[in-house]
């Protein structure tokens, strides 16, 4: 298991540093400082190996989180943790820098002393560690039993997540399908590789311990279903992603994984998504799906070299979905090469500049509606070298937001049931947004 | 003052955005500043003190001399302080045992308080403080909090007892701890018992063979019951636990696998990796044609490709095990190569874990498409990744050959770019495609002679060396290009000069009559003016090899080669099945069993797949933690060197790539035996000039005249011994025309770094060439540098003893590793130990004196006269009386007599006789120990029977149990 656990800032000076095993001694924090974060080379293994003791790290802006170990642990767990550890940092304090973690020294030791027993983790959801690990130590005292015995059976309890109690007046949902759409393209538009990772991410003002029910046009259960079973559809209209031309019924997802809340049996067996929600913002699920993805903008590169000091670049950027719809940041990097010495750029959209620091033209466009085509040239002029080796052309990347689903998922439903409370499904209000972001979208030049 | 104020702002600000100042360095005084804030009276006060303490501690101040005013504050309301004050005493307790004390009786009562939170803490950092005396304090809180109401404070005592095992293994036998913690599995809790099995499981590591777990049935059944309910870390040690398991049957397997199938779904790669684990083993239980079997296959790809889109150190810790998922069943994840193709923006241990899978999983189908990725990567910055992928790009090309022709040609486009390190890597993957599709790419030889000058890396040289010599006839200046490397012999590599020294020979042979002198000049290189035997030896065998008999030169020389095999870089077997029991844990990312990198006991046991088990019959008993307890240490994987490993140095096979050996080359050649002539030594060769060289290899009288001639400047001291020793490596090759070697037991750990402050020995014995050798692996895992060693051994039953120094000439820094072979003689002092083969060692070092001892195979002893006359062992048998004879039975061996009995000989037992009665063979073998003791064997074979029968005879019959041993290892390796 996890023998300790140090916190450094970019210098390598210990934040914070817990142990937990007999087997790792005060040397283990140098050693990880010496051979790591001061190693002339750049870092080739997040899991290296000092002397018989193995260090896992992961880096957050300056900071270095390290745990340590001299046994066979299970790995990615280790690494689990850690990115979780993060989070309830960030839950606690806000961002993770040095100044942070220095103000929030004891809070950090207070958490580390409960998530993390003899290395074993624990109990790491941030609602449930929020009712009794408050830096107000007094308040121990001032608790009654009930709330102690409340405490206690939230943090081992089956539904860790969520506490008794919970009261609103009025009952709200919001839920957003955020997408990422990954590409990478080869210069003759040939798709080698696409996929979109999706999120739902659900922000829940409900009383009470509530059961819900999430459903969505999933080719699986859909095609069980029937196209007559289909009719508990929430507002089609309203929440159905506007992008997807091809008005396709169903999405098949490749895989999706869920937030601990959900009932995984369930899904196994009946492929339903049922869940007592946290409270709060979470994340409900992840999913990935490759087939039919809707790519929002094609990217059609034209690199000529003329000479040895000279290349021109054309790019243009067409716009894939409903004419109605207007996708936002879009933003065009092509990479220049190290021996640029001038740019010259035209573009009909938008604004273009060069970042001698970046080497790369910037092309910022703030709106742009569907089925639109734009384009931008480029002059560049390249300083003679002898350096025998080719530019490597890095493949030209984009970002943009969109307001629909590039997979095509619809939200078909989200039911609420919470026998005990006097409310129904009816009285939640509930709202869906569909967003579509780009993740490493790439067009090879 | 000054600290007043800011105390005062403090209040204004709230606790906010304040800690920091604790971090700020202090000046002299602090300590005893400290001393007073925390005697002060003031709480506040008190508590910002010992903020100012832990802060101290954090950054690696001593601050224990401050432990007895600390330990005041502990008798506090206060949560907050009463917490920080026990990380205090974790840390300097054991440095202060004494006064740790005074906390004891704040533990006991807080493990009384009516707040399940402090009933919890307390018990929680009593568990911490490795002081024996505080430890005897602890048993009684300990008892009560496992069986506390409170489920919080179960939880934590569980994992308490695993602390307390830690330091004291029999208090916690004694006191009854473990049968609690196993009641404790049957909890209502699901995180009490996820803790309780995450105890259990650790506590059972350091116990191998006991039954702690008790996995049956029934308690899996708990188990799986569990696993819905708690906390996806309880998740995870939960189906690490169960993964340990064995189910019966096949239904069994299949009931689990359901229900684990699930987890698959969790937003949590480590529980999804360790789902993946039990899987992968209970399906090895699963017969093929089942339909699940099937299904279970599909549900398998989805989640490990999801895992691709975790964090970059989760894709790295999923990369290496989906690597090693992929060479146990490719088949689940061989439509999914684009998910591993690499993205511009990947970190460095991304790409090249993804490049790695890519090459295993290429296939005709998707070969297109990985070409064009491979070339795409070979453009960019990284250099081990360019390498990398240029590699692959000569992999696949050996993997699918219909795709061959195109991978070379893209080669080609790579060494037109003339990037340095690419044209080095290019000609290292050309050298093995010509070696995999002989006769077919040849024409683009002159491409590559362009590029001879640019190569500075010893492989690539090397590898062009070998081409220019295999290729000599079809590449005209091959003699010029040769030379030109001749220049700067000795400032070559070894591996370069036993390519150029073999290329030479091959160039000569060839075009024997203008390559006369080169040849000369590069015998005489590597025999006179180079002090690496290894090249000496074979400079030697060439030398002899053409001077006697050019034409059986020619045909070992110039033999055809045994293809190089597709599959590169698999793990072997019996590693793979241990590290699939393994995945998801540090073991699946190094890719090497735990006992490699844990120290003591833990984890060392090795793991392995259950075997496949109809439905009904239950073979397997349940107690199966310890499933892993039955793999022989043998186990261990090490390499064994591979047989026929001479003669593939001869045919210069050692440069291969990490490619596994063919079947030994067809090796009429060595039959011509020179041995007669060899037996000679050289004088015969000086003296007979026309005779060894006849003219069928176009060879003119001048020629033999030149070999003739070139020993003559040889130091006469050098004949014997190199005559003697070549005379041997002939027998070994030359006698039966068998190519084995001797048996020569893995490597295995004599001196484990635990005991001998960081320098692990691991080692072997082998007999080479006549000579006895200590074949040691020297690692240092201590943080300092080690030099001055020195080795003796204690008197011994055969006289071994070291035939010269150490030799370790450069110190062994941190983590490096250095192997020794160690030349033994049997003429040291005698003395009877037991068992017969014991020997006993002390290493010295500069830090200290180390012992260990170890035994040696008997069969290093066997000498290489040991083949005695048919008369003289029929004699010797009857004379030898019946009371000295020993039977032992050599179970499961699946040779024929005739293989084993090449086997045995090249560990020096010679067959003199073999009989036929009645089906069974009867193999007559002699065997001599180096002290002169003859042991006479009889070996009955029965064809289809596995079982041998060995009878033993010998004037000294204690010796026969270590011969039975020996016969054992040879015949079963």
């Amino acid at each position: 298991m996890i023998g300790g656990l140090f916190i450094y800032n970019h210098k390598g000076e210990v934040l914070i540093s817990r142990v937990y095993r007999d087997d790792i001694g005060r040397n283990a924090v140098d050693a990880f400082r010496v051979n790591v974060i001061h190693a002339r080379q750049q870092v080739r293994s997040p899991v290296t190996n000092i002397a018989r003791t193995s260090f896992f790290h992961v880096k957050r802006s300056n900071i270095w989180l390290a745990a340590v170990t001299k046994q066979n642990v299970n790995a990615a767990m280790v690494f689990e943790f850690l990115y979780k550890m993060c989070d309830v940092m960030a839950a606690y304090f806000g961002k993770v820098s040095e100044e942070n973690i220095k103000n929030n020294f004891v809070l950090i030791y207070e958490l580390l002393d409960e998530i993390l027993d003899f290395g074993y983790p624990q109990n790491s959801e941030t609602g449930a560690l929020k009712t009794f690990i408050t830096q107000q130590g007094i308040k121990g005292q001032f608790q009654t039993k009930e709330e102690q015995s409340q405490i206690t059976s939230q943090v081992t309890g089956q539904i860790g997540w969520r506490r008794e109690g919970i009261k609103y007046r009025r009952n709200e949902l919001f839920l957003d399908v955020l997408e990422s759409v990954n590409l990478l393209m080869s210069p003759q538009g040939q798709v080698l590789s696409a996929h979109v990772s999706g999120r739902v991410v659900m922000k829940s003002y409900l009383s009470g311990m509530p059961e819900c029910k999430f459903g969505m046009n999933d080719k699986i259960v859909i095609d069980k279903a029937g196209k007559g079973g289909v009719t508990d559809e929430v507002g089609k209209s309203d929440l159905g992603g506007g992008g997807s031309t091809s008005g396709k019924q169903s999405i098949a997802i490749d895989d999706c994984t869920f937030n601990q809340c959900v009932r995984l049996s369930k899904f196994d067996s009946e492929r339903s998504i049922s869940f007592i929600p946290p409270d709060g913002e979470y994340e409900l699920m992840r999913y990935r799906t490759t087939k039919d993805i809707i790519l929002p903008f094609r990217v059609i590169p034209l690199v000529r070299e003329v000479g040895r000091t000279k290349l021109e670049v054309k790019v243009v950027i067409k716009s894939n979905f409903k004419p109605s719809l207007l996708a936002q940041k879009i933003e065009v990097r092509i990479p220049t090469p190290l021996n640029t010495s001038g740019v010259q750029v035209i573009c009909m959209k938008g604004k273009a500049k060069y970042k001698a620091s970046e080497n790369a033209i910037v092309w910022k466009i703030k709106r742009m509606a569907g089925m639109k085509e734009s384009q931008i040239s480029a002059e560049i002029e390249l300083l003679p070298t002898n350096d025998k080796k080719k530019w490597a052309r890095p493949p030209i990347s984009m970002n943009f937001e969109v307001p629909f689903a590039p997979s095509g998922l619809k939200v078909r439903y989200l039911k609420v049931f919470e026998s005990k409370l006097n409310y129904s499904d009816h009285d939640v209000v509930k709202w869906v947004r569909y967003i579509g972001r780009s993740g490493i979208y790439e067009t090879r030049c | 003052m000054e600290w007043a104020n800011q105390l005062c702002e403090n209040r204004q600000f709230g606790s906010k955005m304040t800690d920091s100042k604790y971090f700020t360095t202090t000046k002299k005084g602090e300590i005893f500043e400290l001393k007073a804030e925390l005697n002060s009276d003031k709480k506040e006060k008190k508590k910002e003190a010992v903020k100012k303490v832990i802060a101290s501690m954090t950054v690696g101040k001593d601050v224990s001399a401050l432990f007895p005013d600390v330990v005041n504050c502990m008798q506090t309301d206060n949560l907050e302080l009463k917490k920080l004050v026990y990380l205090y005493l974790m840390n300097y307790a054991k440095s202060q045992p004494d006064m740790a004390i005074m906390a004891v009786n704040t533990f006991v009562k807080d493990c009384e308080d009516a707040n399940p939170l402090i009933r919890a803490l307390a018990v929680r950092t009593m568990g911490c403080i490795r002081v024996d005396k505080i430890t005897e304090y602890l048993c009684e809180p300990l008892r009560k909090c496992l069986k506390d109401e409170d489920p919080y404070v179960r939880k934590t005592a569980a994992v308490c007892v695993a602390k307390l095992h830690d330091i004291n293994a029999q208090l916690v036998e004694d006191q009854g701890f473990l049968d609690t913690l196993k009641d404790l599995i049957s909890d209502s809790n699901p995180m009490v018992v996820a803790n309780a099995v995450a105890a259990l499981s650790e506590i059972a590591e350091s116990h191998p063979n006991s039954n702690l777990l008790d996995l049956n049935p029934q308690s899996i059944n708990k188990l799986l019951t569990a696993l819905n309910e708690c906390t996806e870390w309880g998740q995870i040690f939960i189906l690490d636990c169960l993964a340990n398991y064995t189910p019966r049957d096949d239904r069994e397997s299949q009931s689990i696998c359901e229900r684990v199938t699930p987890r698959l779904s969790h937003a949590n790669s480590a529980v999804v990796l360790s789902a993946v684990k039990v899987l992968m083993k209970f399906m090895e239980m699963l017969p093929k044609d089942l339909d699940y079997y099937g299904t279970l296959l599909k549900k398998l790809a989805p989640p490990l490709v999801t895992l691709l889109s975790a964090e970059p150190e989760l894709q790295y810790v999923a990369l290496r095990n989906i690597n090693l998922i992929v060479q146990k069943r490719p088949e689940i994840l061989k439509h999914e190569m684009k998910v591993f193709f690499v993205k511009y923006n990947d970190p460095i241990y991304v790409k090249l874990e993804k490049l790695d899978i890519m090459i295993r999983l290429a296939s005709q189908a998707n070969i297109a498409q990985v070409l064009a990725e491979l070339k795409e990567y070979a453009t960019e910055v990284d250099v081990d990744f360019v390498r990398k992928a240029v590699r692959a790009i000569g992999r696949c090309a050996i993997k699918v050959e219909q795709s061959a022709e195109r991978c070379v040609s893209t080669l080609l486009d790579l060494i037109q770019t003339k990037v340095n390190y690419v044209v080095q890597e290019a000609i290292v993957v050309i050298k093995d495609i010509f070696r995999k599709y002989p006769n077919k790419y040849e024409s683009v030889i002159a491409t590559l002679c362009e590029n001879l000058d640019s190569l500075d890396e010893p492989e690539a040289r090397a590898a062009m060396i070998w081409i220019v010599g295999e290729y000599a006839e079809r590449i005209d200046n091959a003699d010029e290009l040769l030379e030109s490397f001749l220049e700067g012999f000795h400032d070559e590599s070894t591996q370069v000069q036993l390519q150029l020294l073999t290329a030479i020979v091959k160039l000569f042979l060839k075009k024997p009559t203008e390559t006369q002198e080169l040849v000369q000049q590069v015998l005489s290189l590597a025999t006179q003016d180079s002090d690496n035997p290894d090249l000496r030896d074979r400079g030697y065998i060439y030398w002899r090899l053409l001077s006697t008999d050019p034409v059986a030169a020619k045909e070992v020389v110039l033999a055809e080669k045994p293809l190089i095999s597709e599959e590169t870089d698999l793990i072997e077997p019996t590693l793979l099945e241990e590290l699939i029991c393994h995945i998801g844990t540090l073991a699946s990312v190094y890719h090497k069993p735990p006992s490699a990198f844990v120290e003591g006991s833990r984890g060392v046991m090795h793991k392995r797949l259950p075997a496949r088990t109809g439905s009904g019959e239950s073979t397997e008993s349940p107690d199966v933690g310890t499933a892993a307890g039955g793999s022989a240490p043998e186990a261990a994987p090490s390499i064994i060197p591979s047989q026929g490993d001479l003669l593939g140095d001869l045919l210069n096979l050692d440069m291969a790539p990490p490619t596994t050996t063919g079947p030994p080359p067809p090796n009429t050649g060595m039959q011509m035996g020179g041995m007669d002539l060899l037996g000679g030594g050289l004088d015969s060769l000086m003296g007979d000039e026309s005779e060894p060289l006849g003219g069928d290899i176009g060879g003119s009288p001048a020629m033999g005249a030149g070999f003739g001639a070139a020993p003559a400047v040889m130091p006469a001291s050098l004949n014997a011994p190199v005559g003697g020793g070549l005379g041997d490596l002939f027998d070994l090759g030359g006698g039966v025309g068998m190519p084995m070697g001797a048996y020569i037991p893995p490597k295995t750990v004599w001196l484990p770094a635990m005991k001998a402050k960081g320098l692990e020995i691991s080692g072997t014995f082998a007999r080479r060439a006549g000579v006895i050798q200590m074949e040691l692996i020297l690692t240092n895992k201590a943080m300092s540098v080690m030099t001055d060693f020195a080795i003796q051994f204690n008197r011994n039953s055969f006289g071994l003893a070291p035939a010269g120094p150490l030799q370790v000439l450069t110190p062994l820094g941190p983590n490096q590793t250095i192997e020794v072979s160690l030349p033994l003689s049997t003429v040291g002092p005698v003395m009877k130990m037991d068992p017969l083969n014991n020997l006993q060692v002390a290493v010295k070092n500069n830090i200290d004196v180390f012992y260990f001892s170890c035994q040696y195979p008997i069969s290093m002893l066997f000498v290489e006269d040991g083949k005695m006359e048919r008369q003289v062992f029929l004699a010797t048998w009857k004379d030898i009386p019946n009371d000295n004879e020993s039977q032992f039975q050599i179970k499961d061996c699946h040779l024929n007599s005739d293989a084993a009995s090449s086997k045995l000989q090249g560990s020096n037992i010679f067959t003199i006789a073999k009989r036929t009665v009645e089906g069974q063979d009867m193999l007559y073998m002699s065997i001599k120990l180096s002290n002169g003791i003859w042991v006479l064997a009889e070996l009955r074979v029965q064809a289809g029977n596995p079982n041998y029968t060995i009878s033993l005879k010998c004037r000294a019959p204690e010796v026969s149990q270590c011969v039975f041993q020996c016969y054992e290892a040879v015949l079963k390796n």
